[in-house]
């Protein structure tokens, strides 16, 4: 992809009263790339959001949203980027289609005479079309979601910023979702996505930012940390402190004896070597797996902690 | 099995995992959206029209509001039922206003100017106070504030289509009482020439036409006091305590209004003038208080919505 970042902030800060919510922070979220906007709650990530979408004025920093300066720019830029913010939020009293026209009707930039078919079309694509008369009240938590999504996409957008989208939704719900963020992105459109819940997005994103107590405590394209952290090899065995000399003796580093076996750093002997070498030196193997670490253990490690709530 | 078969089949098993899962998503049939039309941008003047039709249906499709309406419409039927059944007891005054009551039995047209002045004292303004509740602290309650800023609909923009609906929706509110207030009096009394307050007479037409005059000024008083509520829905995100305030504030005013030893200030109070439509049925028409009421209706619209606009265009949207 060419152009500028989709998103790309310096030093962002918001502050309510002596309490910084955001930072100082330096989002990149490359043109065309899915960043997977990570954090528990409570660290930040919505403020960042609302900051982006020019609801709250930043303490500090500044915002450029495909490549135009934030709040400055929001009139021309927001038409082009779609949003849920922190859940669905529609009058209960109308139906579903009703309150896409509602939002179609104060966007300037819609035609109305195309208003029917974009919101017919939104619809289908999160699957509401057949629901889409319900009044809003009597929709599901999932029901709501899908409707906010679908609002997100009543016009072409060259970003999506989704503020925890598979809130509420069921397993199949998620993986429509992901699907969907997929697609988009097949399409060129970038997308930010955040989630409380890293492996509910790891598998679409390509790049990840992990916010913790209001900073960005690690970035970047997922294939480059993946690579940057070794893969974990376990040889399941009876006799595990055999099988720790031949791994050690290999040069593996941190090999250990485990409850089933040993397991050492993978580093750059190929797995094939390492069981010729266990069962020349007869060792019995039992089980052997190679496991790259997933995103989420990379981040607890990067993070110090697992994904609870800050604060 | 082998080891060698167990350290192939397992090292690719891990990202095979991950692949799977890619593979599932991937099957939930994703669709391929055909491209739509955009169409054409529509002129910034049409565009905000259809902002503001939308306003309006969202307003005036409400059941609540509907049925504010019914309430609306329902004091000139009372006042005119109440006149019929006691046709001969018809001294009773019109609520400390200018005394139309008398006049009713003996003209149709008179049960609307009896109403209108009825409800000025508390349901046109309390009609006016749930509605400007509703224009910024109930968008901001429901969280549709933030979706209709990130459309974006505009700050500024968005401010002005909500206050001109506020108007229009107090102008479709006079008129419900005063259409309401013609046919029923026109049903139980008949309706001919107007006798003015001052004893002369101009035709029906004419009377109808300073009727008309006479909403259009009612609905300019209670445009300075939507001003007044839309400044105070952006104060807050509870519609229920906008309303409330706009309606202390319109009472306070009546009050305020009422104590003789305060008449310094009565000119500077927006109710003060707004009785003053009465004085369109004067021979001549007695204009001084109007033209009061409007240039202070003026400077409260002009006042309370830079107010609201200082408010608004730079406020932290957290809800």
């Amino acid at each position: 992809m060419t152009g500028p970042s989709a998103v790309a902030t310096s030093g962002l800060a918001k502050h309510f009263g002596t309490h910084a919510a955001v930072d100082g922070i330096d989002l990149a979220v490359p043109a065309g790339g899915v960043y997977g906007f990570l954090g528990p709650n409570g660290s930040g990530k919505t403020t960042t959001i609302r900051m982006l979408l020019g609801l709250i004025r930043p303490s500090a920093g500044t915002i450029a949203l495909l490549g135009e300066p934030i709040p400055e720019a929001a009139r021309s830029v927001l038409p082009r980027v779609g949003s849920l913010v922190e859940g669905p939020a529609f009058h209960p009293y109308l139906s579903g289609r009703a309150n896409l026209a509602r939002l179609d009707a104060a966007d300037r930039h819609a035609d109305r005479r195309t208003s029917g078919q974009r919101i017919d079309a939104a619809l289908d694509r999160v699957g509401l079309l057949a629901a889409s008369g319900k009044r809003y009240r009597a929709y599901s938590l999932g029901m709501r979601q899908r409707l906010a999504i679908g609002a997100a996409l009543l016009m072409p957008r060259d970003l999506l910023v989704l503020d925890e989208p598979t809130n509420g939704l069921d397993p199949q719900g998620t993986r429509e979702v992901r699907a969907l963020i997929g697609g988009l992105a097949t399409n060129g459109t970038a997308v930010l996505v955040s989630s409380h819940l890293l492996s509910e997005v790891e598998q679409v994103c390509t790049h990840v930012g992990v916010m913790r107590e209001g900073r960005l405590v690690a970035q970047g394209a997922v294939d480059s940390i993946r690579a940057g952290s070794p893969s974990v090899v376990e040889v399941t065995s009876a006799d595990a402190e055999a099988a720790v000399r031949v791994l050690t003796g290999l040069g593996m580093a941190d090999a250990q004896i485990t409850a089933t076996g040993a397991r050492a750093g993978a580093g750059v002997v190929e797995p094939e070597r390492i069981v010729a070498t266990l069962v020349a030196a007869g060792v019995g193997v039992r089980g052997f797996q190679v496991t790259a670490p997933s995103l989420e253990d990379l981040f607890v490690s990067l993070t110090g902690e697992g994904f609870d709530v800050s604060r | 099995m082998s080891a060698a078969e167990a350290a192939h089949a397992d090292g690719a098993g891990a990202p095979a995992t991950a692949g799977g899962a890619l593979t599932a998503g991937a099957t939930a049939h994703p669709r391929t959206q055909p491209p739509i039309p955009r169409g054409a941008p529509p002129g910034a003047l049409a565009a905000w029209l259809r902002l503001l039709g939308s306003e309006l249906r969202l307003i005036l499709g409400r059941r609540r509001n509907q049925m504010g309406m019914l309430v609306l419409a329902s004091v000139p039927v009372l006042v005119a039922l109440a006149v019929r059944a006691t046709a001969s007891d018809a001294e009773a005054s019109g609520g400390g206003g200018p005394n139309f009551i008398d006049q009713v039995a003996g003209n149709g047209v008179f049960v609307a100017l009896t109403a209108l002045t009825v409800e000025l004292g508390l349901f046109l303004p309390l009609a006016v106070a749930v509605l400007a509740g509703d224009a910024i602290a109930g968008e901001a309650n429901l969280g549709t504030l933030r979706y209709l800023l990130t459309v974006p609909a505009g700050r500024t923009r968005l401010l002005a289509v909500k206050y001109t609906a506020l108007v229009i929706a107090a102008l479709i509110g006079v008129a419900v009482v005063v259409v309401t207030g013609i046919a029923i009096g026109g049903v139980l009394f008949g309706l001919g020439p107007v006798t003015l307050l001052s004893g002369s007479q101009i035709s029906l037409a004419a009377g109808l036409m300073r009727v008309v005059v006479a909403g259009l000024y009612v609905t300019a008083g209670l445009a300075g006091l939507a001003a007044i509520g839309l400044f105070l829905s952006t104060l807050t995100e509870q519609p229920i305590a906008a309303t409330i305030a706009t309606v202390v504030a319109s009472t306070t005013m009546f009050i305020l209004d009422g104590i003789t030893q305060l008449d310094w200030l009565h000119p500077w109070l927006l109710v003060h003038h707004w009785a003053a439509f009465a004085d369109l049925f004067r021979a001549p028409v007695y204009t001084d208080a109007i033209v009061d009421g409007l240039m202070l209706a003026a400077g409260y619209v002009a006042v309370f919505l830079g107010l609201a606009w200082a408010r608004f265009a730079g406020k932290d949207i957290t809800s």
